[in-house]
């Protein structure tokens, strides 16, 4: 027997804010698994089993929260699984309770990923100093602006792409009312003049610190006949690497290459620029937004800032990325890689709202998360997989 | 000497947790000096409250007060407490039935030996002298005297009946409810060295610069490694580097944060040593930081001998040292 077809049949987030002072961290996973319940015409009762993904533990300081939640999570007497990736767990954590029903074990599987940011200071977790080492380690800015840094130079991009994209996802995210910022009136030269953080980074360029969560239902055929407009998954990939091995690309890593080939494979996608119609791709520093058009094979190596920069990434262009605002405009982390996964099957089920792509049918969701070291992603589309 | 090096290392972060309005209805309730249980759909009292309850999965909102009075119905003893345990001598731990509730909730209880607690024996809260809206404003549960029991009864002994917070504060402004806490988590942790480290560490003490070469992919590591990150084999061997390198890339850090050693704006870049394979993660100084530049070379700056210890601190910093920028081929595939 092979894969069963799975689709998504419900997406509920919360209203993503610096601090979700009203909320526990219960409460903010019901919030979004409340909203996702009601888009599937569905309650907890209706629900096989349950998974949930958050960012690492340091983060909030509760060690396996799933622990405490799990009775405000409806797992009582339900199997609850935990996935952990770092900053793409909720793209893995949703992949996770896809193959739960693509291989036929359950029908109808929750999953929810959070976190309360306002809790704690990832910047702080990221950087604890070590005993014998140099404590040089900056958050997640200081890790990533040095390849950054790297991309420039091996692309030739101009310097103010990274503008660009901020502008446009900063803009965008004036469209979607989930989206924790909304800068009215951001544009490339106030993203320019916003103050240099981690040379190249300015702070207009870096994702917020938001308290948030995600939560899909994902259904197998049978329960999914039922739903108005279900996201079926046409393909989804994992692919990890080491941190700190000798020579890694950290500009275009070796694991998000062979991710997404895999994934386009599946998905039986030969040029995703020409047939993917809107991508939320993970992109918590603008760069981020060129380099991985460039790994995910939505442009040659060194082309992805000519996307960026002509526009064609906008919502007008003919890759819309991140219409949704992305992880720059709304970063609760753990629930951030489901957010793109979430806001894809949204555009492949016509229920974004103003920040739909009309006609959209095939859509990718992406995350990657720790030193570039772990990436998940996957194709959603509005028909039936044919295989 | 030990084959490893390793040194304490702690981790300590206060916390703010957001409690939500049911576990806030249950810490306000323990600030004014009442206990508030919750009733789930199938008739339990529970203390603290659920959050939603886990058949109905709705949140909880039937609350209900309980006495400060109940039964041990489990206990365990606890001869050597720990840091930031109820107390800082011997004690238990016990599950205690209030009267009014139907599930136990658990807390310490202030016995001097195991002989003094026993299931189904009665407790009572012995308040904090100052109660803030946390599970701590009960300090502990305490027997209760046999004859506060006869004379006051079980819904108000003496002892459990909390001093008023502030007579009238309590009139005429009714404080905020609670709705958070401030959980202070301290780890203290011993950070342990591989063996590869410890050379590298050791070497760092005598003022060299030690890197090992993986046997099976060829590339050299520094520091040397336990397992190669792309094969998995040891490193091996001694290759001693001059400390003369390559600025391959690097961030300027003007973002000040909580921990931080190093006073921004400073340059954090990453320094191929000539002769390795990857390259370090280090300060760079003696230069403006908006001259640093991709492909510079730099030399290691050491401390005073006398400061030196087990560390890469050692290095103060690289330093440029003006010779021309390395070409970029050399440096490339390590961006």
């Amino acid at each position: 027997m092979g894969k069963q077809p799975a689709a998504v049949v419900g997406i509920g987030q919360t209203h993503h804010r610096a601090k979700r002072e009203d909320l526990s961290m219960a409460g903010l996973c019901r919030e979004a698994i409340d909203r996702a319940l009601l888009d599937a015409n569905m309650t907890l009762d209706d629900i096989d089993a349950i998974v949930v993904g958050k960012a690492p533990d340091l983060f909030e300081g509760v060690m396996m929260p799933e622990l405490f939640l799990a009775e405000s999570l409806g797992a009582a007497g339900k199997p609850l699984l935990r996935v952990h990736t770092a900053g793409s767990v909720g793209g893995s954590t949703a992949i996770v309770a896809a193959s739960l029903v693509q291989s036929g074990v359950h029908k109808r599987v929750l999953t929810v990923a959070y976190e309360k940011q306002s809790e704690s200071n990832a910047m702080w977790a990221l950087s604890v100093p070590l005993p014998f080492n140099m404590p040089v380690h900056a958050g997640a800015g200081g890790y990533f602006a040095p390849h950054v840094r790297s991309y420039i130079r091996r692309s030739g991009a101009p310097t103010h792409v990274g503008a660009i994209v901020a502008a446009k996802d900063r803009n965008n995210a004036l469209k979607n009312p989930y989206a924790h910022l909304h800068n009215e009136g951001t544009t490339v030269e106030s993203v320019l003049a916003s103050t240099m953080l981690w040379d190249p980074i300015r702070y207009d360029e870096t994702c917020p610190s938001s308290d948030g969560a995600c939560a899909l239902v994902i259904v197998d055929e049978d329960t999914a006949a039922a739903s108005p407009n279900p996201a079926w998954i046409h393909g989804q990939a994992m692919r990890s690497e080491a941190t700190s091995a000798a020579e890694r690309d950290q500009v275009n890593p070796q694991a998000s290459r062979d991710a997404a080939a895999y994934l386009w494979k599946q998905a039986g996608i030969t040029n995703p620029f020409e047939e993917i119609d809107a991508a939320e791709i993970y992109v918590p520093f603008s760069w981020f937004e060129p380099m991985w058009l460039e790994s995910l094979g939505f442009a040659a190596e060194g082309d992805g800032w000519k996307l960026s920069e002509s526009g064609e990434t906008a919502m007008t262009g003919r890759l819309p990325v991140n219409c949704s605002g992305g992880v720059l405009s709304s970063n609760p982390i753990g629930a951030s890689g489901m957010l793109r996964f979430g806001e894809a099957a949204l555009q492949v089920r016509g229920a974004a709202g103003e920040h739909q792509i009309d006609g959209a049918r095939k859509a990718l969701g992406h995350a990657y998360g720790g030193g570039s070291q772990f990436f998940s992603m996957w194709v959603v589309g509005a028909d039936k997989p044919t295989s | 000497m030990s084959r490893t090096l390793s040194a304490p290392v702690t981790v300590a972060f206060d916390y703010t947790r957001s409690t939500g309005p049911v576990l806030g209805r249950f810490l306000t309730g323990l600030r004014d000096g009442v206990l508030v249980a919750g009733r789930t759909s199938a008739g339990e009292v529970v203390v603290p409250p659920l959050e939603y309850d886990p058949v109905t999965h709705q949140q909880t909102t039937d609350f209900v007060e309980v006495a400060p009075v109940g039964t041990v119905t489990s206990w365990t003893w606890v001869p050597e407490p720990v840091a930031a345990q109820p107390f800082d001598r011997p004690f238990a731990f016990a599950l205690v039935t209030l009267d009014g509730a139907t599930k136990p909730m658990f807390h310490a209880v202030d016995v001097a030996s195991p002989s003094e607690i026993s299931t189904g024996m009665r407790v009572q809260v012995r308040w904090a002298d100052e109660r803030v809206g946390h599970i701590n404003d009960i300090a502990c549960f305490e027997p209760v005297a046999e004859l506060d029991e006869v004379e006051s009864g079980a819904g108000g002994p003496g002892r459990a009946r909390p001093q008023p917070r502030d007579e009238a504060a309590t009139e005429q402004s009714r404080p905020e409810p609670v709705t958070g806490v401030i959980t202070p988590v301290s780890l203290d942790y011993v950070y342990a060295a591989s063996p590869e480290e410890s050379t590298f560490y050791r070497g760092l003490d005598e003022g060299r610069i030690l890197g090992q070469r993986c046997p099976t992919c060829d590339k050299v590591y520094v520091p040397p490694r336990s397992a190669c990150p792309s094969d998995g084999t040891p490193t091996e061997g001694e290759i001693e580097l001059s400390g003369l390198g390559t600025i391959t890339t690097f961030c300027i850090v003007n973002v000040p944060f909580l921990g931080q050693k190093i006073t921004p704006p400073y340059v954090s870049a990453y320094v191929l040593l000539d002769g390795a394979d990857i390259a370090l993660l280090h300060l760079i100084l003696g230069v403006p930081a908006d001259e640093v530049r991709m492909g510079m070379r730099v030399k290691a700056v050491w401390k005073p001998r006398e400061e030196w210890a087990y560390s890469l601190e050692n290095i103060d910093h690289f330093a440029p040292t003006g010779d021309p920028d390395a070409d970029y081929d050399t440096y490339k595939r390590h961006l």
